[in-house]
């Protein structure tokens, strides 16, 4: 997902948006979490021109996340490191995540994870098709650049922990 | 879990504070529509502390749009009997209609050529630049950097259920059981409320779920099964790149 544009002029814009309550989650968030992951996610670093406001704060019960943008689109220059920065490794139960993010221009453009826990093989099943008019081929695995990846992604408070990882790095 | 949204907007003339109000919109939604958030109206309404008439007007709608998913899918689709706990979880609705309607804020203020991907829910509108449609892949379901497929997509939404995270996390309330028979379900349409809602429930109905998915006009299928094979519904054909 390639921005440009000239310098003077924001040609294109970017927001990043983490929100932690969105979907069921696959694993809950570890104890004594909620209200210190969320703040700290919240928080991309020192201020500076393309970074988002001060986070709010987490719920007093504990009992929720907020979530505030972890970069927002802005013109000007910025003290951040350009390119692509890899966070910290987040060990799981089920193996190592590790997010990775590209900053350009101040702004973030990208955040893909590099590792994720591997899944076990599954048995093989027979399949039979609901009807003769859909269309079948053997699964590829392409690696073609697109702008967007649909999916189930694994998102979870590892993923999450490691951007954060990342974001930091590049504003340190 | 958490879900990162990314809004990308490539028409020069647009203000970047557009974007602010969209991404307010979206925590906003999150505040009223989460049930990890024990003050929203939705746990509110789960644990029988408001009624559903005093409800927001978008809470309201959201309720009435998974009642009649619920009928048209015979129950596949069920916002309370989707979680094990039997909590009020309209989920897997809101996330596709609130992005729908972040784009709408998006539009309102002039965006025409934009694309919102919201953990792997995409809205594509307009052309990433001139000449040529969004280019989205649908993520291969064992090789974490590799596509099974690559679709060109202009004024589409395009929604993905599946299990490829860890254990299984959707279940069919019918039986209870996982389904087997997809590996992912990925759904292309004009609406992403829609897109999001067929593919949660067309998943958890197997195979079947792709031609259930092909009745609703203007909707395609792409599924990925459990003996790794593809397969797709004809609407999809000019979209395959």
């Amino acid at each position: 997902m390639p921005k440009r544009g000239a310098i003077a002029l924001v040609t294109t814009a970017t927001a990043l948006v983490l929100l932690l309550s969105f979907k069921t989650p696959s694993e809950a968030l570890p104890a004594g979490s909620t209200g210190g992951s969320p703040a700290a996610l919240a928080q991309a670093g020192p201020p500076a021109a393309s970074l988002a406001p001060a986070p709010t704060p987490a719920p007093a019960d504990g009992s929720g996340a907020t979530a505030a943008p972890v970069a927002t689109a802005s013109p000007g220059a910025t003290a951040t490191t350009n390119g692509t920065i890899a966070g910290s490794v987040v060990q799981t139960r089920y193996g190592p995540v590790q997010v990775r993010v590209t900053i350009q221009g101040g702004r973030i453009t990208d955040a893909q994870a590099i590792q994720l826990p591997s899944d076990h093989p599954r048995s093989v099943e027979l399949s039979r098709y609901a009807g003769s008019v859909l269309r079948s081929d053997v699964l590829a695995a392409q690696s073609a650049q697109v702008d967007l990846v649909s999916g189930a992604t694994y998102t979870s408070v590892a993923y999450l922990q490691s951007l954060q990882a990342a974001l930091d790095a590049a504003h340190s | 879990m958490g879900t990162v949204v990314t809004i990308d907007v490539r028409d020069p003339a647009v203000d970047p504070a557009v974007l602010d109000v969209a991404v307010a919109y979206l925590h906003d939604v999150e505040a009223r529509f989460s049930t990890y958030r024990a003050d929203g109206e939705v746990s509110r309404l789960g644990r029988g502390e408001l009624r559903e008439d005093e409800c927001s007007a978008d809470v309201r709608h959201v309720l009435a749009l998974s009642e009649e998913l619920r009928r048209t899918s015979d129950g596949h689709f069920d916002i309370r009997r989707h979680r094990a706990d039997g909590v009020l979880d309209p989920s897997g609705l809101v996330k596709g209609w609130s992005i729908e309607e972040a784009s709408l804020l998006l539009e309102a203020g002039g965006a025409r050529n934009y694309a919102i991907n919201a953990g792997g829910d995409i809205i594509a509108r307009g052309e990433p630049e001139p000449g040529r449609a969004w280019r989205v892949g649908i993520r291969h379901p064992r090789i974490t950097d590799r596509l099974a497929a690559t679709l060109w997509v202009r004024d589409l939404a395009v929604a993905t259920s599946g299990s490829y995270e860890r254990g299984e996390h959707i279940r069919t309330p019918l039986t209870g059981r996982a389904p087997r028979e997809l590996l992912s379900l990925t759904v292309i349409g004009p609406s992403l409320t829609w897109a999001d809602a067929y593919a949660t429930a067309g998943f958890s109905m197997g195979l079947a779920g792709l031609a259930w998915v092909a009745g609703h006009p203007g909707y395609g299928a792409y599924g990925i099964t459990a003996d790794e094979r593809v397969t797709w519904t004809p609407a999809l054909d000019g979209l395959l790149a």
